[in-house]
């Protein structure tokens, strides 16, 4: 392990990502510090989602560095790998386990010992079913805990994924559009659930709605064509004029 | 999902399924061999034989409903792992013929004598033993699907690329059995086998035991996709086929769950194979025609897949008709009518006969993100 060198959650450094010529990452540079909860808006093919397959070990940059912990190179690591290390991360469109129960999604997504061999004499512990419980309550799921999650409606599976995330115990969450096709009520319900989970871990959450980003009340970094153009408080990017543009212009 | 897993399995589903099954082990040996042939109760053994190779088909189709069903894996080259355990237990026949082949030659077999080989090649060594011979029934399909899944699912081959390339597989073995130096007896295949454990294969006694033993080991191979299904390695299976790339994300190594399940299936294919050899007599390379291990697919697609009693149901119902068809005037159109078949079933009953009543039913797979 290599002695750290920053004091950043998450550290990406000159990330740059092209698919065929087309720069999607540009020269991205970000620091998440630990306990932070961060927001990144961004018009469509900002390279938001990008960024996070960057992170989570789906995609490979060309170039640039990415660190967890300060320590853990993210680029050479596959996802399995950094998911072990505490990175959890929920799609952009909802991606549940169809045909298991509610309750079956978030058993497998307990943390615990993922190999084969155990899974195939794997009990569960009263720890286990306790753990189940408290999160089936946090996600107000408790009443669906045996319904099919492919039959939920697509709030429940929004939350659903934001709850198979909190059963992981990662230490960073990658939240990608939690709020997309929610009603209002669900939007301010996820607005509390994710600021109960910033309490005592570190968040980065994309999302377009700008009504829902306000509410989060967090710093923001705002993403165009690969790379950040704005960095602040809300008030501050949606004052600043490149931003306007790039939101107004198109 | 507490008690023991081998507990677990026994449920609502699995204790009437195998007690049927004892049933049919215990029972069809006994009105075939202690009744009289003019009695109404006899069974021929005509139908002992046809039946028990159906039971082999049925433990085929269980292991490709244990990777489809559950995991999402679509072989269509699972004919290769059957006609593998085939091969083995058809050395084993070969050799126990000694010196009442045609050329009597106390070691070599027929076909090698003809062939004017001097010697026996080493990998026929130790196939005499009968032991040997079941210990490679299991461990050739089990280490070639090792090999085979240990380099496809590292490198991510899902889908329709993996469908081709085990057909690619399938058939390049066909070739290969094909050739007379590659010393399996060419296109002829092994066949004139003699006796099994120094019982006569051709005797009604012995066709009797064999059918109770493909019902044993269909019985067992159920028992181990039920344990394997309802464990918790099997909630990741179905997680897997659900979402592959969410299971990833979650921290587990999809690649060895894949593989684990998918030589697990082998062997049992291997398994079906070796019992399916000494009671139709014959083993050639056609066994691994790519159109075997696609007809296989459909007997589970018509059970339902995901369900694994379907895929027994499927297997024997599809070769029930297959028989009945083929031997009568409509035999040319057999083919027609089984794909008619596989296209009534996809449209009509996309969950097959048994249609996942039991377990959590097949959503439709869908990629992650
Ligand atoms: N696998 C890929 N191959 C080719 N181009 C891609 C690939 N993934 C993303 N892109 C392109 O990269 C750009 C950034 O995409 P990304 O999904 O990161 O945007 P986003 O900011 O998440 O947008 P949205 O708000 O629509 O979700 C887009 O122009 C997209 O078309
Ligand atoms: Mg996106």
């Amino acid at each position: 392990m290599e002695p750290r060198t920053t004091s950043a959650l998450l550290y990406l450094n000159g990330v740059t990502v092209s698919f065929d010529g087309f720069r999607a990452l540009d020269n991205l540079s970000l620091a998440i510090e630990p306990g932070e909860m961060r927001a990144i808006i961004g018009p469509n093919g900002a390279g938001k989602t990008t960024k996070m397959d960057v992170v989570t070990g789906k995609t490979r940059p060309d170039g640039g560095e990415v660190y967890f912990d300060g320590t853990f190179d993210l680029t050479s690591l596959d996802e399995t790998e950094i998911a072990e290390l505490g990175v959890g991360r929920k799609f952009q469109k909802p991606t549940v386990f169809d045909s298991h129960s509610v309750e079956n999604n978030l058993r497998l997504a307990l943390k615990g010992d993922r190999r084969a061999r155990k899974a195939l004499s794997w009990r569960e512990s009263e720890d286990e079913r306790q753990r189940i419980d408290r999160l089936l309550e946090t996600t107000q799921l408790g009443a669906v805990r045996d319904t099919i999650a492919g039959g939920l409606a697509h709030g429940q599976k929004q939350w659903l994924e934001i709850g198979m995330l909190l059963a992981q115990d990662p230490k960073l969450l990658l939240v990608d559009e939690p709020v997309a096709g929610m009603t209002d009520a669900e939007t301010r319900q996820t607005v509390e659930l994710l600021k109960e989970i910033n309490r005592d871990r570190t968040l980065v959450v994309v999302e377009h709605d700008m009504a829902f980003v306000r509410e989060l009340d967090v710093k923001v970094t705002v993403l165009h064509e690969g790379s950040v153009i704005a960095e602040g408080s809300i008030d501050q990017v949606s004052a600043n004029e490149r931003v306007i543009e790039v939101y107004l212009g198109r | 999902m507490t008690g023991s897993p081998l507990i677990r399995a026994l449920d609502r589903v699995s204790i009437p399924f195998l007690g049927l099954l004892a049933a049919i082990a215990i029972v069809v040996p006994v009105l075939n061999l202690a009744m009289s042939p003019l009695s109404a109760w006899y069974v021929p053994t005509y139908l002992v034989s046809l039946f028990g190779k159906y039971f082999c088909y049925a433990l085929l189709a269980l292991a490709i409903d244990l990777i489809w069903g559950y995991c999402g894996i679509l072989s269509l080259g699972h004919g290769a792992f059957f006609a593998l355990g085939g091969y083995a237990m058809g050395m084993y026949l070969m050799r126990q013929i000694g010196t009442r082949g045609v050329y009597a030659d106390p070691i070599l077999p027929d076909f090698m004598v003809f062939l004017n080989w001097p010697a026996l090649p080493v990998y026929w060594y130790g196939f005499q033993h009968f032991a040997y011979a079941a210990l490679m029934v299991v461990l050739v399909p089990g280490l070639l699907a090792f090999v085979f899944g240990w380099f496809a699912f590292r490198s991510r081959v899902t889908g329709v690329y993996l469908s081709i390339i085990t057909q690619a597989l399938t058939f390049a073995l066909m070739l290969g059995f094909f050739r007379n130096n590659f010393g399996f007896g060419g296109n002829n295949g092994l066949t004139d086998f003699k006796d099994i454990l120094g019982f006569n294969v051709q005797s009604d006694a012995t066709r009797a035991a064999l059918f109770a033993a493909s019902v044993v080991a269909l019985g067992i191979g159920f028992y181990l996709c039920r344990v394997i299904v309802r464990s918790k390695f099997g909630k990741v299976l179905i997680a897997i086929r659900d979402a592959e790339a969410r299971t990833r994300f979650l921290g587990y190594r999809v690649e060895s769950y894949k593989l684990l399940v998918f030589t697990v299936s082998a062997c049992m294919a291997g398994i079906a194979g070796a019992l399916y050899v000494p009671q139709v007599g014959i083993i050639n390379p056609s066994e691994f025609a790519p159109a075997n291990s696609i007809e296989a697919v459909i007997w589970v697609a018509v059970g339902g897949r995901g369900t694994l009693v379907g895929a027994v149901i499927g297997a024997i119902l599809v070769n029930y008709a297959k028989t009945t068809f083929t031997s009568g005037a409509l035999a040319p159109y057999w083919l027609f009518m089984l794909g008619g078949l596989f296209v009534a079933v996809t449209l009509l009953l996309p969950r097959g006969i048994v249609g996942g009543a039991q377990d959590p039913g097949i959503a439709q797979p869908r990629p992650a993100e």
